[in-house]
């Protein structure tokens, strides 16, 4: 559009390039701008709309350029169109400049876009309404005040109407839209959960397409992490069940929502914990930790476990007797992993071990254990040895008590307490049997002794 | 001896005085007895004091011990009763264990339900699925078969779905010898289906009336058989609409004449004077003096007030009022004339 004379001193040019090449976009945006708002021709305003999305698409400052140049009036202008094309256009403009920041979002709810999105997702266009799910996805995902607005408008209750639409990419965004609201606060989680989604939100897990699933599984674990009662709510409704089946189902970062909701209803509640266990959570997990190939899933997987098995011995027994315990140790160990993934699982091992009484569990990480780790397997020994005969009769047999002999150990500290607590529960010729370079002390006994003629 | 003699030659003296000591011994013995009994009395009352002292010291401590045994006793009594009460409350009401199994299974049942339900949904769905991409599939199919109906094997020559090397003609060589060929026009009526962005397959989209299908075309000449002139027909089918006069009035009537009324009268409207624009306005325009000041009767100060003219210097030159019409004779002779009979008309 706008021609540029080339700059003056050769220093100078590159900067002076960029600044006319500047200069010439901000013009052609004001152009896509005036041309949206005084136009009446509707492939040209839909243009317009189009390039403004594009500009605005690709970094938050091109998106403040697009609404410094006076193109939000002209896009929600654009909104009360009659052409639905237009309408899209322009929902999608603005969409795009509300994704990059609060700020900007902000500037699009000033504007007075969200009733008109509102309205366009009542349109009968599943184009549309598609699009104005994500417009209005993107701009609540901000703060809980967005989202507010966006509440107010009335989203929820068209939103929510919306979910068994047989349209998959209209599902993908009225969920994704439904979870960014409700993921900021236990209010508006609760106002999502009254729109009574529930029962039938379950039905889209089992849906063909990955992304809804996913976003259906993002959407129950935005409403659980907030509080017990809405964790209790879904897992009576059946959810537990149908997001561990889903888990089950799908690969990759699609089951990633899902192990993370199963983290956070087992960590409101030792009830709620055994609620997924009884669901059957802690198979699946297991399985998506051993062949999960991503190290932030498996971290989410150690987590959630480790939520899961922290409440009581009970808990810990289930997450042990499904054999996680030596993988976790194993990732916690290995170099390769993340630091994130070392940590997590750590921290679950940790939490679970304090825990665990179920000794068969323990004893395969008495033998690759650190000593950090080790530490709390022993104690745990050390709790249970002296109160349970068969146990202690399995622990010599198995070979627990031969590595606890030749676990080296500092005098005085924590570690040694527990091994002196696990000797005494037996005999002195037992443990000292046991201990390494006994067969030493035999032959040297035998070359001291003095034969009795 | 010389002591002995010094001795006896005092012994008046000794026995005055030792008689005197005594006498003062005497009469200080009731005092001295009475202070010796005071300081006994008080020093054992110190002593027994002081032993009643330890002995209550002793007994506290005793009994101190004996009632903290006692008390503890009674609390430890207290803390089972207590400890009973508390774990019974906790295990009936807080921690109700046969509730908490109860509620897990029926959880497991709900989850059972819910699995089977999913798993239900699940398969329906996929057999939709299946069923409308077998349908859609076979649509293609025949619409291919349609638009390659020419490929059809005939008596003499094997079409290429029919090879003769095969032992059974393609699944195509029945489809196309099944299918109605592709008209050129039907070609062309394809691509006035809707346009647009919104695409109207995906349901959801509004309803739309369904459309008129074609009449069969006119021939030009009379055609054997019972049928009418064409002439005729084509009169038929292109006659005007006639509708009644309540489907012809728009229901919007009253409103559309009250409207065409208003601009009528807006049109329509008088107006005497020009608009003009104002640097025009006083060029056509003479100026026109005031009356008061072009009158030759000047000026009245304001205030003036008279109810007759009373300047008849300046009525002087004027002429008495005439009526210019003739009189009427009889209003003249009105009321001074007499009738025959001598009454005054």
């Amino acid at each position: 559009m706008g021609g540029c004379r080339d700059g003056g001193g050769f220093a100078g040019r590159q900067s002076v390039q960029w600044r006319c090449a500047y200069n010439d976009f901000v013009c052609d945006v004001r152009v896509a701008a005036v041309v949206l708002k005084y136009e009446t021709r509707r492939f040209y305003k839909k243009a317009a709309a189009f390039v403004l999305r594009a500009v605005a698409k690709h970094s938050p400052e091109l998106a403040q350029a697009v609404v410094d140049c006076g193109a939000l009036d002209a896009l929600v202008i654009s909104l009360e169109e009659f052409d639905p094309g237009v309408k899209e256009a322009a929902a999608w403009a603005l969409g795009y400049i509300a994704r990059h920041n609060g700020e900007l979002s902000q500037a699009v709810v000033d504007a007075g876009a969200i009733p008109l999105l509102v309205l366009c997702i009542q349109e009968p266009e599943v184009a549309l309404k598609r699009i104005a799910a994500s417009a209005l996805s993107d701009i609540s995902k901000h703060s809980p005040e967005l989202a507010q607005t966006v509440v107010d408008a009335g989203a929820i209750a068209h939103l929510s109407q919306m979910i068994l639409n047989p349209d998959a990419k209209l599902k993908r965004q009225v969920f994704s839209a439904l979870s960014q609201i409700s993921k900021h606060s236990v209010d508006l989680a609760e106002m999502v959960v009254e729109a009574e989604i529930f029962p039938a939100v379950l039905t889209c897990l089992k849906d063909p397409d990955e992304y809804v699933k996913k976003n259906v599984a993002t959407l129950i674990r935005e409403i659980t992490k907030h509080t017990p009662e809405l964790s209790q709510l879904i897992v009576n409704a059946g959810g537990v069940a149908a997001v561990i089946d889903y888990i089950g189902d799908s690969r990759g970062n699609v089951r990633l929502p899902g192990i993370m909701m199963l983290g956070y209803v087992a960590a409101h509640s030792e009830n709620l914990a055994m609620a997924v266990i009884v669901s059957k959570g802690v198979p699946q997990l297991a399985i998506c930790l051993s062949e999960e190939p991503e190290d932030h899933i498996k971290a989410a997987t150690a987590w959630a476990l480790g939520q899961i098995g922290r409440h009581t011995p009970e808990h810990a027994r289930a997450v042990a007797v499904a054999n996680v315990l030596p993988r976790m140790l194993s990732l916690y160990m290995e170099s390769e992993s993340s630091e994130d993934l070392q940590v997590k699982a750590k921290k679950a091992l940790k939490s679970i071990l304090q825990k665990c009484t179920y000794l068969p569990g323990l004893e395969p990480l008495l033998h690759e254990a650190p000593p950090n780790i080790l530490k709390h397997v022993v104690g745990q020994f050390s709790k249970v040895l002296p109160h349970d005969s068969k146990a202690r009769r399995l622990f010599v047999t198995s070979g627990g008590l031969r590595k606890i002999q030749e676990i080296k150990s500092e005098p005085g500290s924590v570690l040694q307490e527990y091994i002196n607590s696990i000797n005494n529960c037996y005999p002195e010729e037992i443990v000292r049997y046991y201990s390494p370079g006994y067969s030493d002390t035999l032959l040297e006994r035998v070359d001291h002794y003095q034969p009795v003629m | 001896m010389a002591t002995m003699v010094k001795l006896q030659r005092k012994i008046n003296g000794i026995k005055e005085e030792s008689f005197n000591r005594n006498r003062v011994a005497e009469e200080n013995r009731r005092k001295e007895h009475k202070a010796a009994l005071l300081i006994q009395s008080w020093f054992r009352g110190c002593r027994v004091r002081a032993y009643l002292r330890h002995l209550q010291r002793k007994a506290t401590t005793i009994q101190k011990i004996w009632r903290g045994y006692l008390g503890r006793m009674y609390f430890r009594r207290m803390v089972k009763i207590q400890k009973r009460w508390r774990a019974y409350y906790v295990r009936k009401y807080v921690h109700n264990y046969y509730a908490l199994k109860q509620y897990l299974e029926g959880l497991i049942m709900t989850n059972e339900i819910v699995r089977r339900e999913l798993e239900e949904f699940a398969v329906i769905k996929s057999r939709e699925r299946e069923k409308t991409a077998l349908e859609s599939g076979e649509r293609k199919k025949d619409y291919l078969a349609r638009k390659m109906h020419y490929l059809v094997s005939t008596e003499q020559i094997a079409g290429v779905f029919n090879s003769p090397y095969k032992l059974f003609p393609d699944e195509m060589e029945f489809r196309l010898r099944g299918a109605k060929p592709l008209s050129p026009k039907a070609s062309r009526s394809r691509k006035h289906g809707t346009e647009g962005i919104v695409e109207t397959s995906a349901p959801g989209t509004p309803f739309t009336l369904p459309q008129i299908e074609h009449l069969p075309p006119i021939p030009k000449k009379k055609q054997q058989g019972p049928f009418r002139d064409p002439t005729e027909v084509l009169l038929q089918r292109y006659k005007p609409l006639e509708p009644t006069l309540r489907v012809a009035t728009s229901i919007m009537s009253v409103e559309e004449a009250r409207e065409e009324l208003k601009r009528k009268e807006w049109g329509s409207r008088v107006n005497d004077e020009l608009f003009h624009h104002f640097s025009n306005a006083n060029k056509s325009r003479r100026h026109e003096l005031m009356l008061h000041t072009s009158s030759k009767f000047g000026h009245v100060d304001y205030g003036t007030k008279h109810f007759r003219e009373e300047n008849p210097e300046k009525l002087k030159g004027k002429k008495d009022f005439k009526r210019v019409f003739t009189t009427v004779q009889v209003f003249d002779k009105f009321g001074k004339m007499y009738s025959s009979a001598g009454k005054a008309v």
